[in-house]
């Protein structure tokens, strides 16, 4: 109760959560406000925003309405950002645990292949493994979480290195636990602070991967995405260029909303590590 | 009102407040005291006392949100309460320096010895580096340091604690500082390196008249080094006199209670022992090897060398040594939270040392552990009764039944039965180690382990363990292998004491036999190093008995 608290008195951290909220009640809301299919022909192409009170932020070079696009889009995003969070933590605290926990040669091991994915550059690995499968949202939302666990396993690992020597651990060894029960009832709910606090990170990134496939046309094209929106504003973007504009607000203030969530639950969690 | 000319330091009224939310407003309130030139002044007091709070308080390194609010700091003329950072500078290392409890954090790890003694006359002085150099040599060897010229060039982690400590030293004399203040400079240190630190200080502020602020928990070293004493509780002053008028006749009965609790050397007398011996370990050894690759270049490190030892039933098996001497591996080794190399560990006829990780995780209810440190021994993310259910759920008991029990074993161990369902951080430490403790008995052990269990925590709490353990030994037929480095605490409570050097048992007997009659050269040396030995024999005699 006091992380809430610490959490409510920062500012920044409170201004994050809202926007996030106001995200959230986007995606919410988007069949009350705009029941009609987003990506449907709405009205005349390129229309500029608050010239037509039908199309308050404009239609696109489609003549498909902006807004609805916009507010059935923070769907799209959220859940691609947070399925592949959830992916890429449970990956990456699994892999990082086993090898923190045991060492020796699991450790080894897991963190080659960690290494293996981590130098690669992300973005890559993500168009072969779209190319590779195809571009349907499921593909795209598992493919983001794969490329984003190493980092998660990494600081899981680290956490599990420095804990599972401490004396509580050794004494939960004595009391007759099994490995198991010390790994998930031990030692893990100490481990967890900095990983939630990284997924806030990972869901950020995974939202930006996302509009950069969309970005290059390698995105599910079926449904309305920020990312779709803005390659198509790609084509008209010297004149009419708040096609792109619009979504790429949209982003900006998702993911900096993530970002400040992040750095609010540090704050709160790891109050002693504030005022460096 | 003028001071008296001999005063270099006159804190006078000092006030210190606390950030809202703390166990108190104020952790100094109406601080007096004066130290004068030439003289050792101890300021002893039990953990949260506010001792260290002055020390920074003087020196303006006070945390933040914890400020000055009252008072002032008197030093050469000035008020340092009121000095502003500049000002400070010119005072730190040059007028009042400042030694610490563990000199290898207050040490930078990626500077030499030298180069950070060197330091302190680059930046108050104009020498030239060969001078320099050659004032750094000659204050390694002031405080007798061996090598001098290669710890110059040795970093921190190549020197022993009781080396960094010296260095320590030497780095705070080295500009001639009117005053020292010595934070608990020895407490992490061995024993026998405690008493040569001690002398050290002494010599030192005899030949170059520096007066000395000494902050320390312990009454023994006061009666070592102490002109003068201050007695300190929650803050205030309760006590302040000549070392040998406040040691021997203290006025305040805080005084008495902390100097009562102080453990004596000198054993009760011997228990009948059982005939029947409960465990015993056969020529144990554990050793380490580190790094290198097929074998090439390894470390090894021989931690425990041949060790055999008999506990009689019901029996308390004290095993002394200093750190690095094995004791802590040995006990790891007996609950098998290390595997021994070689070796046998009988207990109820069974051999623990061979025994499957399948079969050690059944079986360690008859033997269980309590740890040193009481803040990282409980899951802080656990309530108190969970911690102590814990184990009896773990090996079949019904989670209702177990927290049951817990209640029961709070009140045994002199817990609040409805504190329970509370967090480890919400306790003190010497309730947390009662927690440990009743974890510990949960399991309804045979043998307890209790590896450093009263170390951390202050004396007058270290007695009430103590008090708790004997008592339940008595109770539950316990059978204690109690491993300390403390040899006031081993002859408390011991009825057998084995005393454990570079991972070898080198003495081992009764514990009045080995206190009194001590036949190996290093249990000679331990004993004598003992601060205030003698002087904590005489005033334990003087004292009324306590309760």
């Amino acid at each position: 109760m006091d992380a809430v608290k610490r959490y409510c008195r920062n500012p920044a951290a409170v201004t994050g959560l809202v926007l996030l909220l106001i995200v959230v009640a986007m995606a919410i809301s988007a069949s009350w406000i705009f029941p009609r299919e987003p990506l449907a022909l709405a009205g005349r192409p390129l229309i500029w925003p608050f010239s037509n009170p039908r199309f308050p932020l404009g239609t696109d070079n489609s003549g498909r309405d902006i807004a609805a696009q916009i507010f059935h889009g923070a769907r799209i995003s959220l859940l691609i950002g947070g399925v592949a969070t959830v992916i890429a933590i449970a990956i990456g605290v699994l892999i990082g645990a086993f090898a923190g926990f045991y060492g020796g040669w699991i450790d080894n091991v897991l963190m080659r292949i960690t290494e293996a994915f981590q130098t690669l550059p992300n973005f890559v690995l993500l168009l072969v493994l779209v190319a590779v499968f195809g571009s349907t949202l499921t593909t795209v939302t598992i493919a983001v979480g794969v490329v984003s666990w190493p980092a998660p396993a990494r600081l899981t690992r680290a956490e599990f290195l420095s804990l599972r020597n401490r004396e509580f651990v050794q004494a939960a060894r004595t009391l007759g636990l099994r490995d198991i029960q010390l790994i998930v009832g031990e030692i893990l709910p100490n481990a967890l602070p900095p990983v939630i606090v990284y997924a806030s990170v990972v869901m950020a990134v995974a939202i930006l991967l996302e509009s950069a496939l969309a970005f290059l046309h390698l995105s599910d094209p079926n449904v309305a995405s920020w990312g779709n929106l803005i390659g198509l504003g790609r084509d008209v973007l010297r004149v009419q260029w708040y096609v792109s504009a619009i979504p790429g607000i949209a982003i900006l203030v998702t993911v900096l909303a993530v970002s400040l969530v992040g750095q609010g639950l540090n704050d709160a969690l790891n109050p002693r590590l504030r005022g460096r | 009102m003028r001071e008296p000319t001999s005063a270099i330091l006159t804190l006078d009224g000092l006030s210190v407040r606390l950030p809202s939310g703390a166990d108190r407003p104020h952790a100094l309130s109406g601080v007096s005291l004066s130290i004068a030139a030439n003289e050792i002044l101890c300021v002893v007091g039990e953990s949260g006392s506010g001792k260290s709070i002055m020390a920074n308080a003087i020196m303006q390194l006070l945390p933040g949100g914890v400020t000055i609010d009252g008072g002032r700091v008197m030093f050469e003329g000035r008020d340092l309460a009121a000095a502003t950072g500049v000002e400070m500078r010119r005072v730190r290392g040059a007028g009042i320096a400042m030694i610490f409890q563990e000199p290898m954090t207050a040490l930078n790890p990626l500077l030499t010895i030298g180069d950070q003694i060197g330091e302190m006359f680059s930046i108050h002085t104009d020498l030239s580096s060969a001078a320099i150099r050659a004032r750094v040599l000659a204050l390694l060897e002031d405080v007798r340091i061996p090598d001098p010229k290669g710890a110059a060039r040795a970093y921190p982690h190549e020197l022993s604690g009781g080396q960094r400590q010296r260095a320590m030293i030497a780095m705070a004399l080295a500009l001639d500082p009117r005053l020292l203040i010595a934070d608990e400079p020895t407490t992490a240190l061995d024993v026998t390196t405690q008493a040569q630190i001690l002398t050290l200080i002494r010599d030192l502020q005899k030949r170059k008249k520096t007066a000395v602020l000494f902050i320390t928990h312990d009454f023994g070293v006061v009666a070592e080094i102490a002109d003068r004493v201050a007695v300190m509780q929650h803050g205030s002053i309760v006590e302040q006199g000549d070392a040998a008028s406040v040691l021997h006749d203290p006025q305040h009965s805080y005084t008495r209670q902390l100097m009562a609790a102080v453990p004596p050397l000198t054993s009760p007398p011997p228990r009948k022992l059982s005939d029947d011996t409960i465990l015993t370990i056969d020529n144990i050894s554990k050793t380490y090897r580190t790094g290198g690759f097929l074998g090439r270049g390894a470390r090894v490190t021989p931690a425990v060398k041949n060790v055999s030892l008999k506990l009689p039933r019901g029996a308390t098996l004290g095993i002394v040594g200093e750190s690095g001497s094995g004791k802590s591996t040995l006990a790891r080794c007996i609950v098998r939270l290390i595997d021994p190399d070689t070796g046998s560990i009988i207990l109820e006829g069974k051999d623990w040392a061979t025994m499957s990780r399948h079969d050690v995780r059944a079986e360690t209810r008859r033997i269980q552990m309590v740890f040193q440190d009481p803040f990282a021994s409980l899951n802080p993310r656990r309530k108190a009764a969970d911690l102590v259910a814990q184990g009896p759920i773990v090996h079949g008991t019904p989670p209702a039944k177990a927290i049951a029990g817990a209640k029961e074993l709070f009140e045994l161990v002199g817990l609040d039965p409805s504190a329970s369902d509370r967090f480890p951080h919400e306790f003190s430490g010497g309730q947390r180690q009662r927690i440990g403790l009743a974890r510990a008995l949960a399991l309804r052990p045979q043998v307890l382990v209790a590896d450093e269990a009263v170390s951390a925590l202050d004396v007058s709490v270290q007695a009430q363990v103590l008090k708790l353990l004997a008592g339940l030994r008595q109770r539950l037929g316990l059978s204690i292998i109690f491993i300390t480095h403390d040899l006031r605490v081993a002859a408390q409570i011991c009825d057998l004491v084995a005393v454990m050097k570079d991972g070898e048992v080198v003495e081992q007997g009764l514990a009045g036999d080995v206190f009194d009659r001590p036949q190996h050269p290093y249990t000679r040396a331990l004993l004598d190093s003992i601060p205030g030995g003698d002087a904590a024999r005489r005033s334990k005699a003087a004292l009324p008995p306590s309760d």
